[in-house]
């Protein structure tokens, strides 16, 4: 039996954490930082190949933007020389940040995928070394009218489908969801629901700013969306969208995450409101549904109940893939927490990191 | 006219970038500007010149290059020309917290 641990990565304003854990997860060893002085808006880890490979981008103030692999669990890492994502010259773009990567389907193993700023997505297929600019979205006649969220113009969340090679679906800040049913020929606006009540028009056919979107590979036409301001659901792979933000304080916030193996248990970290982004009456409360948004619950237990004045950032709440799955959040104060029972109770991890930007958690076999 | 040869001294922070050179001679046309130094320097160096420069060729905002102690922005940019001799100091903007 090969020996099954628990990886934990942690993108901060300054660098990468990494934590490994027995499957209890009751104690973490913790490296870091890795890549010290960079943004990591992006981590993942890829476990669809024999040795897991870690994939962070990360970006220095001073010299740019990349993206660096490791195939030894952040013992060491690789970049190519030439630059592994870039936009080609005829776009007059200059990569900003990477904001996401995301393995591609099962079958696919080289197959990854870069979200960028500006709003670009990028595809792998050397397993996340080297990418190439997906045309088809780039060029969409829409691309001049999205707009750039607080934090910039985005692609941030990228959804290979996981059986179908042909669908992907994206989301930006701002401009929406765009679907692609053609490997990424043709794409087209996916927000039939979703509100935009900072425009003229609050049901436009793109120009949303979705935060996020979680989507469970067992049922992958069932979609979770945390819009800027509205929780939507979608049973077709995002055609429609209706709302699920009723029982919750806010329906503003950042993340979303699905449970790995029950699609309809859903994960997200409320805000006031836009205009005041902080945790409700300063309450650290993760908020769960079991039943696809019908209904919620808070989980407090571990958690701060007052003077929780940080924020939960949108790649900052993630679900591990273990059998009874752990569920991971880090705060812009610095502070991970863990819960090894679905959420019903919390333990604090570490404390005092940079503002923490990523959080990805997967079981892994050496 | 006779070619120019100048070197570009680099900060500790990138010399793995150019396989640990601390200098590094470059030998250009007269006549021939930082921008050009930087393109001979990509096409040895291109882990180098990524982090100087952006894939449209702008220079990083936060990297300066001063030339003969010049911050090559009051000069001409990327169009600084290089008299024979010239030392190109690359130096990281000290910002940030």
């Amino acid at each position: 039996m090969p020996e099954e641990q628990v990886l934990l990565a942690v993108g901060t304003r300054k660098g990468l954490w990494l934590a490994t854990s027995e499957h209890d997860r009751a104690d973490w060893t913790w490296s870091g930082p890795h890549h010290a002085m960079t943004e990591v808006y992006a981590v993942a880890v890829d476990t669809r190949r024999g040795t897991p490979r870690l994939l962070a981008g990360v970006a220095s103030e001073h010299f740019g933007p990349s993206v660096a692999t490791s195939d030894d669990l952040g013992a060491s890492w690789q970049e190519p020389d030439h630059a592994p994502v870039a936009f080609p010259a005829d776009t007059g773009a200059e990569l900003q940040r990477v904001w996401q990567l995301a393995a591609g389907p099962a079958d696919q193993p080289e197959v990854v995928y870069a979200g960028t700023q500006p709003s670009a997505l990028f595809r792998s297929t050397d397993g996340g070394r080297t990418y190439d600019m997906v045309r088809g979205l780039w060029d969409h006649p829409h691309r001049e009218q999205w707009g750039a969220g607080y934090g910039g113009q985005a692609v941030h969340t990228i959804l290979p489908h996981p059986t179908d090679r042909e669908r992907v679906t994206v989301a930006m800040s701002t401009g929406g969801v765009y679907r692609t049913e053609d490997g990424g020929t043709n794409w087209a606006p996916s927000n039939s629901g979703i509100k935009a009540y900072f425009l003229p028009d609050p049901d436009p056919e793109f120009g949303q700013c979705v935060h996020k979107i979680a989507q469970n590979p067992a049922d992958p036409d069932r979609m979770f969306l945390q819009n800027h301001h509205g929780v939507y659901r979608s049973e077709d792979g995002g055609a429609h969208w209706i709302s699920i933000a009723e029982g919750l304080p806010s329906d503003f916030g950042f993340p979303i995450a699905v449970h790995p193996h029950r699609p309809e248990v859903v994960y997200g970290f409320p805000l006031t409101a836009d205009s005041n982004r902080f945790p409700p009456e300063g309450a650290c409360r993760v908020f769960r549904s079991e039943d696809s948004g019908a209904h919620w619950t808070a989980l407090t237990k571990g958690l701060p109940q007052e003077n929780f004045w940080t924020t939960v950032l949108r790649d900052a709440l993630c679900v591990d893939d273990a059998s009874v799955p752990g569920v991971y959040f880090g705060s812009r104060s610095g502070e991970v927490y863990a819960s090894r029972d679905e959420g019903a109770s919390w333990q604090r991890i570490i404390e005092h990191l940079p503002d923490v930007l990523s959080v990805r958690a997967a079981v892994i076999r050496r | 006219m006779s070619p120019v040869r100048v070197t570009v001294l680099l900060p500790g922070v990138l010399r793995p970038a150019a396989g640990g050179a601390s200098r590094l001679d470059l030998d250009l046309p007269a006549g021939a500007t930082l921008g050009a130094a930087l393109d001979l320097l990509a096409a040895d160096h291109p882990a180098l010149d990524r982090r100087l420069r952006t894939e449209q060729g702008t220079l990083r905002r936060y990297v300066n290059f001063y030339v003969n102690g010049e911050e090559c922005r009051r000069l001409g940019g990327p169009d600084t020309q290089l008299p024979s001799g010239a030392e190109i100091q690359v130096i990281p903007s000290v910002a940030g917290g």
